[in-house]
């Protein structure tokens, strides 16, 4: 019998629907993923198996857990329910413990709001727990709390609250999706050793192929509310019947054809930079001390070159973009765009300034909400002594639009009328306004579903065929680096470790760093 | 903590420091000399003269200003111009009114605002929340006196409860002192109360909006257990901010009340010795009051550490 049956889930709230007559099963000890893109109803599926679906959402069919419909149960017995037969993992660690209540304390509730016991007795469990999940106590104490912790081990005491008492089924919501690479493998390789010692079942929300493809023993897909197929992982790579499954795969590992680009010609120099952050004082007469979080960088970025920057987060590449683009000034070295410092005297240099834009990750926070397309787009003409107006400035707007797939007529809308996709766009119609020389991407595609995060991909390429676009991306995300970029830096504590020809750092990396994130980076299986 | 505490601390006496400085100096600028409003208009100038040396009016500012700050120190506060009374036992006497009743008011309206604020967290958007909200909206929007009159209307007329008015003093027992702050404290409390709930609503709600209350309720929470172990604590934090704001609010800022209720306060013997120029009155109790909210910042920001981790370790 399975340990999970949910059949013809259907949901809705008010009149929107979010699920159409679902229906799939986990077994003991099976490990199960439901992939989709945003909107899928991946993640409502996951809330309506715990009843922590939204006050007004109304849900229909059943929800088998051994045999047991959860959906008539009533939630006083929800909650005796979760936590004890249910464990779950959400997906931002930072964020999904108290920061004001100690680890042991939070590990220790699960316990005891389930089982009456002395509180000696739950804290010797507590401590198990953590120990089990990679949590030893010399290192991490009951007593320490949240914020001394980073990501990877905050994700190590939710999983531990989850498991305390060993649940029967465990529900995974982009356990690793805020994670780094490295951080993820080991995460991932967790769950799985958990599930094969306790024989729990896992269900596991994601929107990667790539991370459930050799982890997850049945793979769901879903789409708008509906399963689309599902099977046995090997099985359903090596037939997806379905048409959006081959797509979504396909836009997982989606290739781009760079143009060749012209001959080397240097346009940004990073010489030696070094970016030094005060340290909070700790005695009032001693220096306060400093954190050098670029140490000495040195790269070349040719005219008409795509240049990657990976990284793990905290290496620095961040606040290198920030020094790159003049936001910030430097303790050492120079940046020389096209042989000019960005950074002169006191301010940045507007004659250099101009001639570089940025595109951020998040398309949600980079516009103002109360201000129309045609605004947004001319925003960096106010680096210029005289920016074009009237006729002029309209036909820079349907330019810039068109050149990234939207139409003209879209220059008199507000911002929350678009996708997320299409935001992206206009981040890239409003870096490429000014013409700028050198474009920054910073985790640019991030953020984007896998067949959006395609499209811009290829619009990327088409931008490079027409305006002979320079830029440096800047991402987490190996295999985006590995497509869209001709050389690589590869960046860790503050210092690049490894740079060359993209295909042969990924093909063949010297640096053990960068041979740890590529062997960590999830790859999807080879078709056929 | 301790260092944390250290720095608050030093940063206390820096700001007294920089405060005594302002309060001296401006009330010094500002027009009106104390000696020739003592003597009328048709003083002779000789007359002004001589009771401006007798006041020590005619030293040097600075002079003036150490050893009013030394004076301070020593618990000497000066002579008040016109009552020719130690300033210092004339706003002891007023504080033992003023401090009750403020720590009185403040009491009362945490005991009301809590639940109330907690209550209409938990039941957003349904009946129980917008009576409550309702009900502190008006209590935000009517000003004390009028409730000040209101209680003495219902209570210390028709009822004869309470007395309408004036102090008992303390020497007559603690509780005949009470009785008689009691109508005042409520009459202050009330709107504070009300903002304060507001204030405690809207902390909850964003609280109740964190990814770790989901986490707890993952665990087999229930709401409630959820909101009193992992939402209240975090809301803590704006609400203490706003407890203090009160706080120094209600040590001074019950002129209107003590007006009403004919109580012998600090903020009458501000008013009353404003009028009459009686500078070292003022700049004593100005000081006092500045000394207060200093202080009262100070306990608020180690209530703060006490409340959050993260902050202990901030410097």
């Amino acid at each position: 019998m399975s340990l999970l049956d949910i059949r013809n889930l259907s949901l809705r709230i008010g009149d929107v629907e979010i699920l159409r007559d679902v229906s799939f099963s986990v077994a003991p000890g099976e490990i199960v993923a439901v992939t989709g893109e945003s909107g899928s109803g991946k993640s409502m599926t996951a809330l309506g198996v715990m009843g922590l679906l939204p006050d007004r959402a109304e849900a229909s069919g059943e929800i088998l857990l051994e045999g047991q419909d959860l959906l008539t149960r009533t939630e006083a017995q929800m909650c005796a329910t979760r936590g004890r037969d249910i464990g779950m993992v959400f997906q931002e660690p930072m964020t999904a413990l108290n920061p004001v209540k100690t680890i042991g304390d939070q590990v220790m509730e699960t316990i005891l709001i389930h089982k009456a016991m002395p509180k000696d007795e739950a804290r010797a469990r507590a401590r198990e727990m953590l120990d089990r999940v990679g949590l030893p106590e010399d290192r991490f104490p009951l007593s320490r709390f949240p914020h001394e912790l980073s990501g990877g081990q905050r994700q190590r005491v939710v999983i531990a609250m989850a498991i305390a008492l060993r649940p029967k089924l465990l529900i995974a919501d982009e356990p690793t999706t805020a994670l780094d690479v490295t951080t993820q493998a080991q995460i991932l390789d967790l769950l799985q050793s958990l599930v094969a010692d306790f024989g729990m079942g896992l269900l596991m929300i994601t929107h990667d192929l790539a991370v459930v493809s050799d982890m997850a023993d049945r793979i769901v897909v879903m789409r708008h509310g509906e399963l689309v197929e599902e099977g046995p992982t090997r099985e359903l790579f090596r037939n997806m019947s379905h048409p959006y499954t081959r797509m979504l795969f396909e836009a997982s590992g989606h290739q781009v054809q760079l143009p060749e680009p012209p001959a080397a010609e240097p346009l940004l120099e990073v010489k030696g930079a070094i970016r030094d952050y005060r340290l909070p004082r700790r005695h009032v007469f001693r220096d306060p001390g400093h954190h050098r979080a670029v140490k000495g960088v040195s790269f070349t970025l040719n005219r008409g070159e795509r240049l990657g920057l990976v990284g793990e987060s905290g290496c620095g590449k961040s606040t290198l973009t920030r020094a790159i683009l003049g936001l910030e000034p430097l303790q050492g070295g120079e940046i020389l765009l096209d042989g000019k410092p960005v950074w002169s005297g006191h301010r940045p240099d507007p004659d250099v300034r101009r001639r570089m834009q940025v595109v951020f990750q998040d398309p949600f926070g980079s516009f103002n909400p109360r201000h129309r397309v045609d605004r947004l787009v001319t925003e960096p003409f106010h680096l210029l002594d005289t920016p074009p107006t009237g006729a002029a400035r309209d036909k820079a707007i349907a330019e810039s639009l068109e050149a990234v797939g939207l139409k003209a007529s879209d220059a008199k809308k507000y911002i929350h009328e678009f996708s997320g996709g299409q935001r992206q766009r206009i981040a890239i119609a409003r870096a490429l306004i000014i013409r700028p020389e050198l474009i920054l991407f910073d985790e640019a595609v991030s953020a984007l579903d896998v067949s959006v995060r395609a499209q811009i991909l290829d619009l990327l390429v088409e931008l490079c065929a027409a305006y002979q676009l320079s830029y440096l991306f800047i991402s987490h995300d190996l295999s985006v680096v590995r497509t869209v970029t001709d050389r690589v830096l590869v960046m860790q504590s503050g210092e690049i470790v490894e740079a060359g020809e993209t295909e042969q750092v990924f093909t063949s990396p010297r640096h053990p760093y960068t041979q740890t994130l590529i062997a960590a980076a999830p790859t999807l299986p080879a078709l056929g | 903590m301790l260092r944390y505490s250290l720095k608050r601390l030093i940063s206390l006496v820096l700001s007294l420091a920089v405060a005594s400085l302002v309060i001296f100096f401006v009330i010094e600028i500002a027009p009106g000399d104390p000696a020739s409003f003592m003597l009328g208009l048709n003083a002779q100038p000789d007359t002004v003269a001589a009771l401006r040396s007798e006041l020590g009016l005619d030293v040097p500012k600075i002079e003036r200003y150490l050893s009013w700050v030394g004076g301070m120190l020593h618990g000497d506060f000066g002579t008040s111009y016109t009552y020719r009374t130690p300033v210092a036992q004339m706003v002891a006497d007023r504080l033992w009114v003023s401090l009750p009743l403020a720590l009185y008011a403040l009491g009362l309206s945490t005991l009301i605002a809590f639940p109330a604020g907690i209550y209409a967290a938990a039941r957003r958007g349904k009946p129980g929340d917008m009576a409550v909200m309702g009900a502190t909206q008006l209590g935000v929007a009517i000003p004390n006196f009028w409730f000040a009159m209101m209680l003495v209307l219902v209570f210390a007329i028709n009822l004869r409860w309470f007395g309408a008015g004036g102090f008992a003093g303390w020497d007559k027992g603690f509780w005949a002192g009470i009785h008689s702050l009691t109508l005042p404290a409520i009459a202050l409390a009330l709107p504070q109360a009300a903002i304060l709930a507001r204030v405690m609503r809207s902390a909850l709600l964003d609280i109740l909006g964190e990814d770790f209350m989901r986490t707890a309720r993952a665990k087999g929470l229930s709401r409630r257990q959820a909101l009193w172990r992992h939402a209240v604590r975090n809301a803590m934090i704006p609400v203490l901010t706003i407890i203090g704001l009160q706080f120094s609010f209600l040590l001074a800022g019950a002129i209107i009340i003590e007006q009403v209720f004919y109580l012998p306060g600090l903020g009458r013997l501000v008013f009353q010795a404003i009028s009459a120029r009686d500078l070292i009155v003022v700049e004593s109790v100005v000081m006092l009051l500045v000394f207060a909210v200093i202080a009262v910042n100070f306990l608020v920001d180690l209530a703060y550490a006490a409340v959050d981790p993260r902050l202990r370790q901030r410097t």
